[in-house]
């Protein structure tokens, strides 16, 4: 047992643990704040891989925008945690399957007869630069075609995410509304009274 | 580093993965914890991605972890702002009352 194992185990263990909160509070704001502790110890556990890059850039990412943006749509949303406990029956079946699921891939990973094929890496990992820099190597020629298409994609997810919020919203957009102006005519709006001197006029 | 074996790690990743599917399925709440259960099964990947791009001595996992990370980003955004509207329209978000949704 050296050092970068046991933080090897508390990294897990708070990542675990924090997970199922996530999974298992009713509280939403509670839910996402272990969410962001979740990130917090997988940055920790890139760092003890020595991906020192994907660590820091799972902070701002995940930590910095994703989790704040749940925790603003919770808190905006305003959800009432009224507790609806229906008796769900499929309950004891769905976790026994789930049990199952993490036993077999776990036998397979523990107990698994295959060995390592010795095959050469397509992008080996330079031991004189650093990661950061190594990445930015490849990313920027080998790669710069999904590179555009991820920004694509944030493009494209940013106007779709625009448009569904801001569909029908008339206090902060000002448009002209045709329809309206060209069927307004003089009978529904211009009213001509007679006023008669110091009575006033009730409209 | 390589005091640690690999299978921790793809244990630990799995067993995300499950704590993460078993949020989506046995969850009867609302759709903000399925969205971050989605989260976590997306971590988990990432774990795996960056653990065997690691122990394999190749850069392409860690360049495949981005991608994960920017299509998670989207998705979070995009998944939002429907609950957002579906918000505004109905005034919750239970998840049996969705299911009830029609054109």
């Amino acid at each position: 047992m050296n050092f970068t194992l046991y933080l090897f185990y508390i990294f897990s263990f708070v990542l675990i643990s924090s997970s199922l909160v996530v999974v298992s509070t009713r509280n939403m704001v509670i839910a996402v704040i272990f969410l962001i502790l979740a990130f917090f110890n997988v940055a920790g556990l890139f760092i003890l891989l020595g991906a020192e890059y994907l660590a820091v850039l799972l902070i701002v990412v995940y930590v910095g925008a994703i989790a704040v943006l749940f925790l603003f749509v919770v808190m905006m949303l305003n959800v009432d945690a009224k507790i609806t406990e229906d008796v769900n029956r499929k309950k004891p079946l769905i976790t026994m399957l789930i049990v199952i699921l993490f036993c077999e891939i776990f036998l397979i990973t523990k107990f698994s007869t295959i060995n390592y094929v010795e095959m050469s890496p397509q992008f080996p990992a330079p031991k004189d630069i650093h990661n950061t820099k190594a990445i930015g190597k490849i990313l920027y020629t080998d790669f710069i075609l999904p590179f555009q298409i991820a920004g694509a994609i944030l493009f494209v997810a940013m106007i779709g995410a625009i448009v569904l919020t801001m569909k029908n919203e008339t206090r902060y957009i000002r448009k002209q509304n045709i329809s309206k102006q060209v069927s307004r005519n003089k009978k529904d709006t211009l009213v001509i009274a007679k006023v008669k001197a110091g009575e006033g006029i009730n409209l | 580093m390589h005091q640690i074996q690999q299978h921790y790690f793809i244990a630990l990743a799995t067993l995300l993965f499950c704590i993460g599917v078993s949020g989506i399925f046995l969850n009867r709440k609302n759709i903000i914890s399925i969205l971050m259960s989605i989260e976590i099964m997306l971590l988990a990947v990432n774990i795996n991605f960056v653990s065997f791009s690691v122990y394999l001595n190749d850069l392409l996992g860690q360049i495949f972890a981005i991608f994960i990370l920017t299509v998670a980003g989207a998705e979070a955004a995009i998944g939002l702002a429907i609950l957002v509207v579906y918000f505004n329209n109905r005034k919750n978000i239970e998840l049996e009352n969705i299911s009830s949704m029609k054109g």
